[in-house]
């Protein structure tokens, strides 16, 4: 749609996704932006916070926001519930090897409340 | 110093160079090969269509001929063979002089003279570049054909599925795969791969490919026409013997370079190994006798000896096209030879068997499998071993139907066996890895002997031997559940129990590592609900998807909701209840196989605002989502039928409601007849109790599903006190001691002693332990409380049922049709 993978440098608006007790523990949640629907993950296990595309490249679905948190070694991963293929946090890509990569975007956390980064590509 | 010369750098030119280097050769070695690459693994060519990653398939680098001092040139194309002079010429006209020359060139894929095959978007299915080409253009496409419906047909058929194109396979033979299954496995194929969405023709002559300059679509002979934007010829293969005529090699009629059993041409300084090579008018499309002829070819080189001679191959072969098990080996058709057929058919499973045994009933002399081949590898050790077969052969594939299974195991197999036909290593050669070296995983075994490192087809039996033995050397075999908990499911048990522990994270903390994953954190919250059966919703994000939303995920991100109705019986009330929600919440709705109703295509966002209404008419969860008790399926039983013995309908409601939410490794069914005729059909369950003159029989471990199985006696004519005493103590012992995901029919299969051994636990409580499972069991029973319940009264928990956590709305893609006067999911 119109956002693009981005880098914190290249990153236009940081989208206010509300606040931290949103966000279920070492789980996830989704929100709705200009028609985009973001996953955004709580992996307190790391302390760390990350958000991704909500779509799930293989079926489809607007659902990776309800995805099982995890490691792999050490990259951090989000299995889809729909056949747990995994997708790292990091880069997006999905570990499985068998499907495409997914949006991966940047996230800070400014008093108790979670921003995303986005890139608006007119 | 002699100069070894090597033509083609594929898969056969490399294992050369590896056999020429173990065997620690003294000659200079030059490899000239035409691709831009080094050598890499055509076998699982196929895989770079899901990644694009030649570097996964490459099977040596540059670094490792450089290391060995082997000259590696790529990108260089021989083009002239100078017999008189020993030397080569390439097409950049480099010369390179030879004591000994290889040709392992390999083959191309035979394209048919066509009209029109020269048009844009026909491809080949041969190389890398083959297959980005293809990328390339799929991506524009919408449909693709592929012209040929053998191995490698259906393979580049699954190749085209995968890019999402309509994707249809022609083939001029009456049935698939013809030269390795017969009719009616072809048929079963057919209908596989149809259900898999591919399109399959048959019968079909290609007449010409139409379109001006692009194709755009295919003419057979008997005039129907086919629209396809892309078409990928895989009509068979023509061996690389170009280099053969000009230079006075005698070439065979079908093609490829003919040699004797020492690998020589007609000139004896020059072999021929791999798909290039014709052996007896022979060639073989496959990589493992390919490895066989370079170890011919390395062994005269090195050890100057004829003693190891090629004698042609067996041309066996297992492959998995699409998740489907396609097998032959032996004699599949035994067409001239005297034989007895046997074979099973099973079309709903799609599984179809065949081998062929010998007139006097002592040998296996080949065979099909379809759908199922995981007894390919002993099925094919016991032919080429001709073993003695069991007194009922149809037991070695009817598995399943008695308690016999695959009558022989890896036992039965001599040493001499051999168990990796790629790379010639035998089960003694295995079992001295584990036995002499200390090997004890696969790794290692593919280390020490390069077993299951070729096509990888033997890895089930060298696993199955690699277990034996070890089981046999004493050893325990860990399961270890995943990477973050050096643990099975069993120690996980113990460990939980005995410290106490209450929380996924405490767990990890103490005996994990990582951060978890998909596989160990709903393992371990079943462990925690089977042992505390505390509330699931306080640790939401280790369950299963369809725990963590107390609902079952469908299409289109959609939810089920299942209400229990203990025992099927149901107020009229009731039933308008259900009626009513689901008619304004627009929920498609059908009864269940277990006597129950489905609500199916909530929205997250209504789940909680359906159970309130639910709870509010009376109703529970019904478990549906969870690896827990679903149903006790009833029939009407003595209140109504006029054969029922005792109250079945009574029971099941007692004894679904005694087991309700209960956690185990998978999901649980009962059932409760009146008599034996079984309208509950409760051998067909977890646990099943059938009314008898004198009281009740329970039987357990039966299953329907995927595998069926009946459920065996456990106890007969005893009474109800007794029938829900055993129960206890068999569920209970079951949670305790089965893997993840295993259900009741084969953890009893797997248990050692099986029923005999369960009945001296449960009903003569041999160990002492009937009390203790039975009290352990009242906990759970004790710390029941409705889920759904819990989750709507805890505002906390109802604001996870939100598909946005910035927005109240429904997810905007989820999409639907209407059908039948229903809602439907759209199809994905
Ligand atoms: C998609 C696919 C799936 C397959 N699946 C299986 C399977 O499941 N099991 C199995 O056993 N086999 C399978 N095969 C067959 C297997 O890949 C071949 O048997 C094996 O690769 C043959 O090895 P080779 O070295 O003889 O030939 P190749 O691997 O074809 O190597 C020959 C090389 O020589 C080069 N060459 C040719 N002429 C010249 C020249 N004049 N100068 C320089 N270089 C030249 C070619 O470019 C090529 O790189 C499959 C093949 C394909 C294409
Ligand atoms: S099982 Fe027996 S009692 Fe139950 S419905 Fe059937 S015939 Fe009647
Ligand atoms: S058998 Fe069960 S899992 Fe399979 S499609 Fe039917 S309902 Fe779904
Ligand atoms: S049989 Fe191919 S790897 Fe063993």
């Amino acid at each position: 749609m119109i956002f693009e993978t981005n880098t914190i440098e290249e990153v236009k608006v940081w989208v206010n996704a509300g606040p931290t007790s949103d966000f279920p523990e070492d789980g996830g949640s989704s929100i709705f932006y200009e028609g985009e629907q973001i996953a955004i993950f709580n992996f307190s296990h790391l302390n760390k916070w990350f958000a991704t595309q909500n779509l799930c490249p293989h079926k489809k679905q607007m659902i990776l926001s309800r995805g099982m948190l995890g490691t792999e070694g050490d990259t951090p991963k989000v299995a889809c519930p729909y056949h747990k293929k995994t997708f790292s946090l990091e880069t997006g890509e999905n570990l499985n090897g068998c499907e495409d990569s997914i949006k991966t975007f940047p996230i800070k956390i400014e008093n108790d409340t979670v921003f995303v980064g986005l890139y608006e590509k007119k | 110093m002699t100069k070894i010369v090597i033509v083609g750098n594929g898969m056969v030119s490399y294992k050369l160079c590896e056999k020429l280097v173990e065997k620690n050769t003294t000659a200079s070695i030059t490899v000239i090969g035409e691709e831009p690459r080094p050598a890499y693994d055509r076998v699982h060519l196929s895989a770079y269509f899901e990644d694009a990653n030649a570097d996964k398939l490459s099977m040596a680098s540059r670094d490792w001929y450089e290391g060995n001092g082997i000259d590696l040139i790529t990108s260089e194309k021989v083009s002239k063979i100078n017999r008189e002079k020993k030397e080569i010429t390439t097409h950049n006209n480099n010369t390179f002089a030879y004591d000994y020359l290889v040709l392992a060139t390999g083959s191309a894929a035979f394209v048919p003279p066509i009209k029109g095959v020269d048009k844009k978007g026909v491809f080949v299915y041969r190389t890398i570049e083959d297959l980005e080409m293809m990328m390339a253009y799929g991506k524009k496409a919408s449909s693709a054909a592929v012209l040929g419906g053998g191995l490698l047909g259906l393979e580049a058929a699954k190749a085209a599925l995968d890019m999402n194109l309509k994707t249809s396979v022609v083939e001029f033979a009456p049935r698939l795969m013809p030269r390795q299954i017969d009719e009616e496995g072809g048929n079963l194929l057919k209908q596989k791969m149809e259900d898999l969405g591919i399109e399959i023709l048959l019968n079909k002559a290609t007449s010409q490919i139409t379109g001006e300059g692009t194709m755009t679509g295919m003419e057979f002979s008997d005039d129907t026409k086919l629209d396809v934007d892309m078409l990928i010829i895989s009509a068979g293969i023509r061996p690389r013997d170009e280099l053969g005529k000009e230079a006075g090699l005698e070439v065979a009629e079908r093609g490829g370079f003919v040699v004797n059993s020492l690998m020589q041409t007609n000139d004896p300084s020059i072999f021929a190994v791999g798909e290039c090579a014709s052996h007896n008018n022979m060639i073989y499309g496959l990589v493992a006798p390919g490895y066989d002829m370079a170890e011919v070819v390395a062994e005269q080189l090195v050890h100057n000896t004829d003693e190891y001679q090629f004698d042609g191959f067996d041309m066996s072969t297992k492959l998995k096209l699409i998740g489907v098990d396609v097998a032959s080996f032996g004699d599949p058709f035994c067409d001239n030879t005297p034989h007895s057929p046997i074979s099973i058919s099973d079309t709903q499973a799609g599984i179809y068997k065949r081998i062929n045994v010998s007139e006097d009933g002592k040998t296996l002399l080949g065979g099909i499998l379809i759908g199922d081949a995981e007894d390919y590898n002993m099925l094919h050790q016991m032919c080429v071993n001709e073993m003695a077969l069991p007194p009922h052969p149809v037991d070695l594939i009817a598995k399943g139907s008695g308690d016999s299974g695959a009558a022989i195991g890896v036992d039965a197999l001599p040493d001499t066996a051999q168990v990796c036909s790629c790379e010639n290593v035998s089960k003694g050669d295995v079992c001295c890895a584990i036995k002499d070296d200390g090997v004890t995983d696969i790794n290692g075994i593919k280390k020490a002997t390069k077993a299951g490192t070729g096509c990888g087809g033997c890895l089930p039996m060298v696993n199955n031997i690699l277990e034996d033995t070890l089981k046999k050397m004493g050893a325990t075999i860990r399961k270890e559940i995943c990477e973050h908990f050096p643990y099975s499911r069993q120690e996980l048990f113990d460990l939980i129990k005995v410290n106490e522990i209450k929380t996924y994270k405490e767990l990890l903390n103490k005996y994990g590592q990582g951060s978890g994953c998909e596989t160990c954190k709903p393992a371990v919250a079943s462990l925690l609900a089977s042992i505390w059966n505390d509330l699931i919703l306080k640790e939401a994000t280790i369950q299963d998807t369809n725990d963590r939303f107390l609902a079952n995920i469908q299409k289109g991100g959609s939810y089920s909701v299942v209400p229990r109705i203990a025992g099927g019986e149901i107020t009229p009330d009731k039933l308008i209840a259900i009626g009513e929600v689901a008619k304004e919440f627009d929920l498609y709705t059908k009864i269940t196989g277990g006597q129950r109703i489905d609500l199916f295509g909530a929205t997250l966002n209504d789940l909680p605002l359906i159970w309130e209404k639910l709870i509010e008419a009376g109703f529970e969860s019904g478990h549906a989502y969870g690896k827990s008790l679903r149903t006790v399926k009833s029939c009407v039983g003595s209140t109504w039928c006029r054969f029922g013995l005792h109250d079945s309908v009574g029971f099941a409601i007692e004894i679904e409601n005694r087991y309700k939410g209960l956690r185990s490794p998978h999901k649980l069914k009962g059932g409760v007849s009146g008599c034996i005729r079984e309208c509950a059909e409760a051998r067909g369950k977890d646990f099943g109790v059938i009314a008898t003159e004198k009281g009740w029989n329970l039987y357990v471990g039966g299953n329907g599903g995927a595998n069926p199985k009946h459920a065996i006696l456990l106890a007969g004519d005893i009474t109800k006190e007794e029938v829900v005493k055993y129960i206890d103590r068999f569920l209970m012992f079951y949670i305790k001691t089965a893997e993840p995901l295993q259900r009741t029919a084969p953890w009893l299969e797997k248990l050692e002693g099986g029923i005999d051994y369960l009945k001296q636990v449960v009903v003569e409580d041999s160990l002492g332990i009937g009390e203790q499972l039975e009290s352990d069991m009242e906990v759970l029973i004790a710390n029941y409380s409705c889920e759904w319940k819990e989750a709507i009264n805890n505002p906390k928990i109802r604001k996870r049922f939100a598909h946005f956590s910035n927005s109240d709305q429904d997810d905007p893609t989820q999409k639907f049709k209407r059908e039948r006067d229903q809602r439907f999911p759209v199809a994905w």
